[in-house]
């Protein structure tokens, strides 16, 4: 222990402020990590009574949990259930016990172990404590649900009695004069709340075409009637206005929303299908087009493979059973799955990534993107290899990534490519620094090595020499390297 | 400023009145329902219910049973049922089911609503609709204000930015304005009045018509708060989208605090269970990392665990009566704090570890360029590539609002073809998504022709047709100057440093973005305050679209009024994030003053973002 000890003291009394970056993984982890090691040889100590250490308590106030509570009476209730008695039994019983209850329902108890009872200021300590009562009287008394059918109230005033919580009658307000009065002092009086009322008044007292006029040129009022439509779900009205103001792409987006509320895929689809015809914008027409094509081809695959799963005579379903449906998931996971499972069939089936990759327009690099990832995922180490490689037109290979090869670098090592795979993309990672930095954490040394030889920078060279194997065919190259008289070093 | 002499900042206000206050006043409401009964729960006042009272309170109150509000026919065979609800549309009828249920099997019981924090008629309406008003009683429980810790207040009502910011709906400005009552009543009078934001200006508004009604008893109370400072959302998008790097940001955004407590999982914890933690400023190693910038809290963990082990060491030779003074004065304090250092060094290896793995470095380039104005292009293909790899559909999203905003709109070319592919990663219905973010204006397209000014189009015809195109494209980057980098220029928000920036010692609130940005809104406050008011600011004003004020009744000149006056209260209508709240924690120490910050609820880029989605009914 002691000499653990003299290594942290080392490693305190060495350890300097350094630029921080979020990079620079090892060393703030190992900073971490030390820190930790630290706290933790000390648990022995501190460990020795595990109660004791709980009855610490930290949180600062004695709080309970109703959050622990209520996953309690959840779980209790289905007992409850076939005994009512014994439920009811307990919660007479629990008056008798509470002291007990309370260490038990407390916060602490979430921490686990014991707790000191908490002081809980009783309801009596409470009311004598005039202090309180006298800054915020009000808060105690609940405002009193009065009735007031006067009709002398002003629309000011009524607006105002109703902002301060009162019940008020609006039945006076007959003319569209005085309810537009009443509706522009809600409006004024800034109370979201009172502005509602108000307009369910008129929307309970007004044809509906005559209040869309007169909101037309309210647009705070307006926007108070949409919310309210949006939140009791009265969908019909709630278009009638939108179409009523011309806001014809809201009527479509509002109609659209409702797809969300469907379970059933087929249910969803037809409904999809009719949504195609709505007036959306010229951009989102495709979207929406898309969206239906792409569930009716989720089903279609989705029926088949579960059929082939089901059957277990394909190699690829039994060996890498399928985890979820692939219904309404989005397009790049479809396209995922498509490559996962159906990588090699023909252009002309709905499974096919090609036939995808057409039907959506994908972007080449989205494409390039998720089959290296879904052939990464497989180790299909050839089929990474073609699909980064390119023909020209006199039939030479060229490696071409649209995406960067430092990403494909970070795909492949992601799915534990052996270090052969790796290398020949690391190689490949344009940028000098980059390159280094890749090779040096994944062990790409024949890249590290070469780079150095190109960059001539000898010194780094034979600094490298100590993080290969010794006797390795790596070091020997490395010296071969630096007793190669025919290259200028740069140092 | 700086040449006055540095003066501590005041100690805040003690707010636990205030969690007495809503206490008091629930145990009240529970009592016009005598006898026992069971109570059920809005999922969301779970957790701000459990910072002011606890199980037992509710107990010897007559509580039997509690259960969650949700989806669900409720199990409960109580002859009372109490609901403490929010007052939502969607609840009234779990409740109205309930009622109609039981009628239709002739069961009679009592029914009782609690709004927390007041009633909206439309509850009602639909209550009446349901054919069950007058079968339940209705009361409201005024819990406006949760004091998360000695400097922070929330409403707790996150859907306070989407209902105002996006559906325009005023609803919760009658909260606010009963909420600055409460607390003016209780810490004010407040003599200054400093505002910005349509909703500021409607909430101090309604509030001022509050207290002419109410009679004014508070005169002559010496105030323990003097100045309010209120702030629309919207007046600043750009702070909330930024990635956050002080220690209680990155904790939201990694683990999210929720009211004031996060659950360390695991990973944290080294063991196979979670742990429950309040964040506050009880927490000795918390309340001294929080603020700092994530680089220094390494460092601040190594001293910390040094000096512990040192304390240890000092049992060694210890005679029997020293041992027996260690274990009985000094032992529990030293557990403890190993608890908790054990437990923020297992957060940050745990953030540390995450934030490698999602290209942090690389994200926070791009945001700084943004912030800065180069390297539009490449910041795009990034934002591009990070949707084409499926990584975080929220935090694709949020770049992408903080490329708009920053650029005042995506060049349409561009708004398309990230669109397009946002919905292939992330799936079609994010449509409703994109559609929601151009309304409230957080990620919208430039309007074609919007680019060019008059005068630059009178130009780009004077020259030949061949180098027309490219003439305009250098026009269409010129007229895509933003507001925002217009204020950022007004205002200095991107610091000009010679050499590095030294976030350990950190020269200005910038620190809190690594030195690239100062937070717009903090430096609102600062230049506010320093001027005590807005004269000076009208360009910025203009720029931010107005919806100023200012006002100073009876305020106290210099140095009269005592601490009061050093005191502020930071109101954020739409949400505060830990960053701002760390920013201006700083300008606090620097100023001698001290700010309290009251928000709707805590706000974060990822939880704005979520705010903009469609879920189902």
């Amino acid at each position: 222990m002691s000499r653990a000890r003299a290594d942290e003291e080392e490693y305190w009394h060495s350890s300097k402020f350094r630029a921080f970056t979020f990079d620079d993984e090892d060393d703030e982890l190992s900073q971490l990590k030390e820190s930790k090691r630290a706290v933790n040889s000390l648990r022995d100590i501190v460990d020795d009574d595990d109660d004791d250490l709980e009855k610490v308590s930290w949180s600062g106030e004695p709080v309970g949990s109703i959050s622990w509570s209520i996953k309690e009476t959840a779980s209790s209730s289905s007992s409850s259930l076939e005994g009512r008695d014994t439920s009811l039994q307990k919660g007479s019983s629990s008056y008798a016990a509470l002291p007990k209850q309370v260490s038990s329902y407390s916060l602490s108890s979430l921490f686990k172990g014991r707790n000191r009872l908490p002081s809980l200021p009783s309801l009596s300590d409470a009311f004598s404590d005039t202090g309180v009562k006298n800054y915020a009287p009000e808060l105690r008394r609940p405002r009193a649900e009065y009735k007031d059918y006067s009709n002398d109230w002003s629309p000011r005033d009524t607006v105002r009695r109703m902002q301060r919580g009162k019940v008020c009658s609006l039945e006076r307000f007959r003319s569209l004069q005085d309810k537009m009065v009443l509706l522009d002092e809600a409006v004024a009086g800034h109370d979201g709340n009172v502005i509602t009322a108000v307009l369910i008044f008129l929307k309970r007292t007004l044809r509906r075409e005559v209040l869309f006029r007169e909101l037309e040129v309210r647009q705070v009022a307006l926007c108070h009637l949409i919310h309210f439509l949006k939140e009791t779900g009265e969908q019909k009205l709630l278009l009638d206005l939108l179409r009523f103001l011309d806001r014809t792409e809201e009527v479509a987006l509002s109609q659209y929303r409702e797809h969300l509320n469907i379970q059933d895929v087929e249910k969803k689809r037809e409904f999809l299908k009719g949504c195609i015809g709505l007036p959306f914008s010229a951009e989102d027409i495709s979207h929406i087009q898309d969206h239906y094509t792409l569930l009716e081809r989720q089903i279609i695959i989705e029926t088949n493979d579960r059929h082939l799963a089901m059957a277990g005579q394909s190699e690829i379903f039994r060996k890498y059973p399928r985890k979820a449906s692939i219904l309404n998931m989005p397009l790049v996971t479809t396209l995922f799955y498509s490559c996962f499972y159906h990588y090699t069939e023909a252009e002309g089936t709905f499974s096919s990534p090609t036939n995808l990759k057409k039907t959506f327009k994908i972007p080449d690099k989205q494409y390039v993107l998720t089959a290296l990832a879904a052939r990464a995922k497989l180790r299909a180490w050839e089929d990474v290899d073609a699909l980064l490689t390119t023909k020209n037109w006199l039939g030479y290979t060229k490696k071409k990534a649209p995406i960067g090869f430092h990403r494909v670098v970070e795909i492949l090592q992601r799915n534990n490519a052996p270090v052969q795979v790796l290398q020949e993309y690391v190689r490949l990672v344009e940028d000098v620094e980059t390159r280094l930095n890749l090779a040096t954490k994944y062990k790409c040394h024949d890249v590290v090595i070469d780079t150095y030889r190109d960059l001539k920078d000898r010194i780094q060279l034979m600094a490298y020499k100590c993080k290969v194997e010794r006797g390795s065919a790596e070091e020997e190259k490395i010296n071969s390297l630096l007793s190669n008289m025919q290259i200028r070093w740069k140092n | 400023m700086a040449s006055t002499a540095r003066r501590d900042a005041p100690e805040p206000p003690d707010f636990g009145i205030l969690k007495r206050l809503a206490r008091d006043q629930l145990i009240y409401l529970l009592e016009q329902l005598p006898g026992r009964k069971d109570l059920f729960i809005e999922p969301d006042l779970m957790s701000p219910l459990d910072r002011i009272a606890n199980v037992s309170v509710l107990k010897q109150h007559e509580v039997d049973k509690l259960y969650r509000v949700e989806n669900r026919p409720a199990p409960s065979t109580s002859d009372q049922l109490c609901f403490l609800v929010r007052p939502r549309v969607r609840t009234m009828r779990y409740i109205a089911d309930i009622v109609n249920a039981d009628k239709m099997s002739g069961r009679s019981r009592k029914y009782k609503i609690i709004f927390s924090p007041q009633k909206f008629y439309a509850c009602e309406m639909v209550l009446e609709e349901e054919g069950v008003f007058g079968d339940v009683t209705c009361d409201e429980w005024s819990f406006y204000l949760l004091p998360l810790d000695e400097d922070i207040i929330s409403m707790e009502l996150p859907e306070f930015f989407r209902d105002y910011f996006l559906e325009g709906d005023h609803r919760w400005i009658n909260s606010v304005a009963r909420a600055l009552q409460l607390l003016n009543s209780l810490y004010g009078p407040f003599s200054r009045v400093y505002g910005i934001g349509r909703c500021a200006k409607m909430s101090y508004e309604l509030w001022r018509d509050l207290e002419e009604e109410s009679e004014n008893d508070g005169q002559g109370r010496k105030p323990e708060i003097g100045n309010i400072f209120l702030m629309d959302r919207d007046m600043d998008y750009v702070t909330a989208l930024c990635s956050q790097v002080v220690y209680e940001g990155l904790v939201d955004d990694t683990f999210r605090i929720k009211c004031g407590s996060v659950d360390f999982g695991p990973e944290v914890t080294s063991s196979d269970k979670s742990i429950k933690v309040l964040l506050n400023a009880q927490d000795k190693i918390f309340s001294q990392i929080r603020n700092e910038h994530f680089s220094s809290v390494f460092g601040f963990l190594s001293q910390k665990s040094r000096n512990l082990q040192a304390q240890y060491d000092r049992r060694q030779g210890m005679d029997i009566k020293q041992m027996k003074n260690f274990v009985s004065q000094e032992l529990k304090g030293l557990k403890q704090e190993h608890r908790l250092l054990s437990l923020h060094i297992g957060a940050c290896e745990s953030i540390m570890k995450k934030k490698t793995k999602q290209d942090f470095q690389e994200m926070i380039k791009v945001e700084h360029a943004l912030l800065e104005g180069f390297d539009i292009r490449e910041s795009t293909s990034f934002i591009e590539e990070h949707i084409d790899r499926q990584v975080s559909p929220i935090e694709s999203l949020r770049l992408m609002c903080l490329l708009s905003i920053t650029e005042n709109g995506l060049i349409p070319k561009d708004y398309r073809s990230l669109k397009t592919q946002y919905l292939q990663s992330y799936g079609p219905e994010h449509l409703l998504t994109f559609h929601n973010l151009k309304r409230i204006g957080l990620l919208t397209e430039q309007a074609a022709g919007e680019t060019l000014t008059a005068v630059e189009s009178r130009v780009s015809k004077l020259v030949t047709d061949r180098a027309a195109g490219k003439i305009t494209d250098a026009f269409n980057s010129l007229a895509k100057k933003s507001n925002f980098r217009a204020i950022s220029k007004k205002l200095s928000l991107i610091p000009r440093v010679d050499g590095e920036y030294n976030l350990k010692m950190p020269p200005d609130m910038a620190y809190v973005f690594s030195g690239a940005y100062t937070p717009l809104s903090c430096k609102i406050v600062e230049q506010v305050l320093e001027r005590r008011g807005w004269q000076g600011l009208e360009e910025v004003v203009r720029l931010l679209n107005g919806n100023e004020f200012a006002m100073a009744d009876g305020a106290p000149e210099d140095g009269a009024g005592g601490d009061a006056q050093r005191v502020v209260v930071a109101v954020f209508l739409g949400g505060c994030t830990f960053s701002e709240i760390a920013a201006l924690r700083f300008l606090g120490k620097e100023r001698g003053c001290r700010f309290i910050f009251l928000t709707t609820a805590i706000t974060s880029s990822a939880r704005m973002m979520e705010a903009m989605a469609e879920a189902k009914a």
